[in-house]
């Protein structure tokens, strides 16, 4: 419990402006986009500076209480909701583009810099930084490494492992400690960068990012296949692979998905189709052009009813911008919206779509599934209503059967969303005993008092 | 885990709010799947960066409250009146949760169930509804600006010393140019030429006021292209304060007498040159969809009102114009771009005039944090947006700065004289009757 004299303290740490206690704001910030899960936090705390946050975590140890470190909050496995209390420790002061390095293709950054404007500085002087997870226009850079986002473009060019280079990190115990850097080559001692990347605020604060950049893609060339089943759908993208072609983008839209996107941003997507395939490809000019035909054949080859051209980039732009509206215009059909991130290898999407579709009928319940196809990451969303008690629990067991069918694909339970809480309770599915004990053993031994972000990752929090 | 999941099903399954119109429903509020896609298109989050100043924090502001998990708060008050109502969440959102319109649903709440501030009701039912009153209240201003007092208070830096509200209202007051456009303007302004439409002139009770030049160029442009102009003298204020304030009743006896005037003026369009009147008119007929008397009267109304660039556009209009040689940039109000889809007309109005440049300053479309009277009840919050605007205006270094909104036009001038621009300020109409004057000779 955080009693007065802490909060003093913390008060006095980061100013007492930055330090959120009312009811209103509590309940604002016991949330992240994660549905059916809350609770708010003690306090709000918004440092400014690497120090600020050492601070912060040097009297959580002395205190005991807990630290949950936020971005904007958008993240979908529950990972920023204070589940065992403590304070809500934002990021979002710290959004500093500290430096473009356009020598050594890097970009150094503080955690709340906002994805999207990240990448509009480096596109002005024509570098490139690919990671773009749906919720880029607001998402921070530290929440992306702290879930390891991916997005649209991860089939490619990868997702924020591929590009974390170096890290500032504040230890679960109060110290700071510099890992990786700007050299392309760096083996000296364990990869500490690779292991903050992706561990959901529960081994470490990241407090400066250095990140890689690559030159900005000369041309792109954006197609839309349509198909009257998603089956066809699923068989184009393990073809296009086979045969070689690797698109930027090569994401994956049923009907359902389709008719929610289109009441929203009303470009004229096809309605009378049962899915369909948004595919960029990009690169210099002649591969761009092979590559395109080859990918439009590919397509015929398996039953595409049409493949449409973007006329040009603003077009391609626009159908790329009304994909990443997919999840939250998927809300418009139903109060409740139940994303899951289930992937599997790539040869196996069509199965997998066709297995969703399949659960769908099963527990009477609507389904809408898109995606990364190209990378075998999937997001069947179940629309549902939180108030029907009944409807939650067929819910609940098509979930999990989503997730065994994953795993019996040869996937993986969370492709980019993290486990958190929404997924720890299937984590043991997926890693034995041995690795699960693995995992613990590490968070335990950064994390002796059982500081930062409890809860997550682990079903039975208490026993760490 | 002491988690907080879902609600009890029978407190969501009866909500009674769901019979009420006018305050939020729970099923709208539970649409919010959180996203956050409405974060970095909302002004006050940019400027405060706390998700309480954000779409999706008052939205879920008002699902606690729904819940019986938060209560109707000062703060919480004070959060939900923190809003611009700049429509930028609603036009963001893909879920089409509309969390602007959540706001100003759970001000009625608000004023239903919580004491209201002794000023509200003699200024929102007793003022405003009546123009000449309005018009007797604004006289103290129309004498301050005029004896000289104003450039003596200005000089001896006295205003700092004024009650804070006070102070900021004397330095975004506009310069009240000359009498109130409704006390000079005749109830029925002839076609030039042949006439082609009746025109009704929705006249707004800041354009009476504030900018009655601006708004005789209205109606001249209008008669220019061949519309006899009828500004009915029984018109009152459109309802929009009222209805910010919560106070939704008498929003609807606002609309109600509008209707009426125009119905027996007989027009067949009704033309506003206010972005926020002609957003809220065009709302007249959901506004009394409910009540079976008006609500056919109402979407007969609302399907004429036009915004004057809309109106000009569809009905096109004469093009002889003068050349007026100026750079400009365009600003566009919220209550025009997303309150009624209008961007592209204003913007083809300008450059049919010859000799003018129009430069685009980047977010065009961005709150300038007018928004009504909130520079007067968040004047720090509102001088912040006010500047990112500005940065942007500044860059454009246009010699004119337009926008069709009367509001926006008060705090934009207050933002020149803020930032020493030397930039001028006009309606898109003022510099439509310029260049027609100008081919006239």
């Amino acid at each position: 419990m955080l009693d007065k004299k802490t909060l003093a303290d913390l008060k006095e740490l980061v100013g007492a402006e930055n330090v959120l206690t009312a009811e209103e704001d509590l309940a604002c910030y016991s949330y992240d986009a994660t549905p059916l899960l809350s609770r708010r936090p003690e306090a709000v705390v918004k440092p400014a500076s690497t120090s600020e946050v050492a601070a912060i975590i040097e009297l959580a140890n002395r205190r005991g209480f807990k630290v949950v470190p936020r971005g904007s909050g958008t993240n979908l496995s529950g990972g920023t909701v204070p589940v065992e209390g403590g304070i809500v420790m934002p990021l979002t002061r710290m959004d500093r583009i500290l430096e473009i390095d356009a020598e050594n293709l890097t970009a150094t950054v503080e955690p709340g810099v906002i994805t999207s404007q990240l990448h509009a500085a480096v596109e002005s002087r024509g570098l490139f930084y690919p990671p773009d997870p749906g919720s880029m226009t607001i998402s921070t850079i530290g929440g992306n490494v702290a879930e390891c986002a991916g997005g649209l473009r991860g089939l490619k060019y990868g997702v924020t492992k591929d590009y974390v280079m170096g890290l500032e990190v504040v230890l679960p115990t109060g110290e700071v400690i510099n890992v990786g850097g700007k050299n392309v080559k760096d083996v000296a001692g364990y990869d500490l960068t690779r292991l903050m990347v992706g561990s959901e605020g529960t081994l470490g604060v990241v407090t400066k990012v250095i990140v890689k950049l690559i030159p900005y893609p000369e041309s792109k060339r954006t197609l839309l296949a349509l198909y009257r089943g998603v089956g066809d759908a699923g068989r184009t993208v393990s073809s296009i692979i086979a045969q070689k072609v690797i698109p930027a983008t090569l994401e994956f839209l049923d009907a359902v998905t389709l008719r929610c996107i289109e009441d929203y941003v009303h470009i004229g997507l096809p309605l009378d189709v049962g899915a369909v395939l948004l595919i960029e490809v990009d690169g210099v000019p002649p591969v761009v052009e092979a590559d395109a035909a080859k990918v439009e054949r590919i397509c015929h080859e398996h039953g595409a009813l049409q493949v449409q051209v973007a006329a040009n980039d603003e077009e391609g732009k626009k159908l790329a911008t009304a994909r990443r509206s997919a999840l939250a215009a998927l809300a418009r059909a139903r109060p409740t919206t139940i994303l899951e991130d289930a992937t599997v290898p790539r040869s196996r999407v069509a199965e997998m779509v066709e297995a969703v579709e399949g659960i769908a009928r099963r527990y009477g319940l609507t389904i809408g599934t898109f995606g990364h196809a190209g990378d075998g990451n999937l997001h069947p969303t179940i629309l549902t209503d939180e108030r029907d008690s009944d409807e939650m629990s067929r819910v609940q067991r098509a979930v999990e059967e989503i997730f065994r069918t994953a795993i019996s694909l040869g996937g993986t339970i969370s492709g980019e969303h993290g486990i958190g809480v929404a997924k720890a309770p299937f984590l043991p599915l997926q890693a034995n005993a041995a690795a699960l004990d693995t995992m613990r053993r590490l968070k335990q031994a950064l994390d002796p008092n059982g500081i930062l972000n409890p809860g997550k990752l682990f079903v039975s929090p208490g026993s760490l | 885990m002491a988690v907080e999941t879902t609600p009890p099903p029978a407190l969501a399954e009866n909500r009674p709010q769901d019979e009420e119109p006018d305050v939020p429903r729970y099923a709208d509020l539970l649409n919010c799947m959180r996203c956050g896609l409405c974060l970095p298109v909302c002004p006050t989050y940019r400027e405060l960066g706390n998700e309480t100043d954000s779409p999706r924090g008052r939205v879920a502001l008002g699902r606690a409250v729904a819940e019986g998990k938060l209560k109707l708060s000062p703060n919480l008050v004070d959060h939900m009146y923190r809003c611009l109502d700049c429509q930028a969440c609603v036009t963001v959102c893909p879920s089409g949760v509309r969390p602007a319109d959540l706001i100003k649903a759970t001000k009625v709440l608000i004023d239903r169930e919580l004491p209201q501030p002794f000023i509200k009701k003699p200024i929102l039912a007793g003022l405003l509804p009546r123009p000449r009153l309005l018009e007797l209240a604004m006289l103290p201003l129309f004498l301050y600006e005029r004896t000289g007092l104003q450039a003596l208070m200005r000089k001896t830096g006295l205003l700092r010393h004024l009650p804070f509200n006070l102070g900021q209202m004397e330095e975004i007051a506009p310069d009240l140019e000359e009498r109130p456009l409704r006390q000079t303007l005749p109830e029925v302004v002839p076609a030039r030429g042949q006439r082609r439409l009746r025109v009704g002139y929705f006249l707004g009770c800041a354009q009476n006021l504030a900018f009655p030049s601006a708004g005789r160029d209205t109606v001249e442009v209008l008669a220019i292209n061949g519309c006899e102009v009828v500004t009915p003298r029984t018109l009152k204020c459109c309802g929009v304060p009222q209805a910010n304030y919560g106070a939704i009743h008498l929003a609807r006896d606002m609309a109600r007498n509008n209707i009426q005037a125009f119905e027996s003026a007989g027009v067949d369009f009704i033309v506003t040159d206010c972005a926020t009147c002609g957003s809220f008119t065009k709302e007249y007929a959901s506004l009394l969809a409910g009540d079976e008397e008006w609500a056919e009267r109402a979407r007969a109304f609302s399907a004429k009102v036009r915004d004057i660039s809309e109106f000009l556009v569809e009905v096109s209009y004469s093009e002889r114009l003068g050349a007026l040689r100026r750079r400009v940039t365009y600003h566009e109000p919220c209550h025009l771009v997303r309150g009624q889809g209008i961007s592209a007309q204003p913007r083809q109005l300008l450059r049919s005039i010859p000799g003018i440049e129009l430069v685009e300053m980047n977010e065009s479309d961005w709150c300038c944090g007018g928004a009504g009277t909130y520079n007067l009840t968040h004047p720090e919050l509102s001088r912040r947006v006010l500047d990112r605007k500005m940065r942007n205006v500044a860059a454009t270094e246009a010699e004119v700065l337009v926008a069709g909104c009367p509001a926006c036009q008060m705090q934009l001038r207050y933002g020149l004289r803020r930032a020493g621009l030397k930039m001028s300020s006009a309606f898109p109409s003022q510099l439509l009757a310029e260049a027609y004057r100008k081919a006239e000779g």
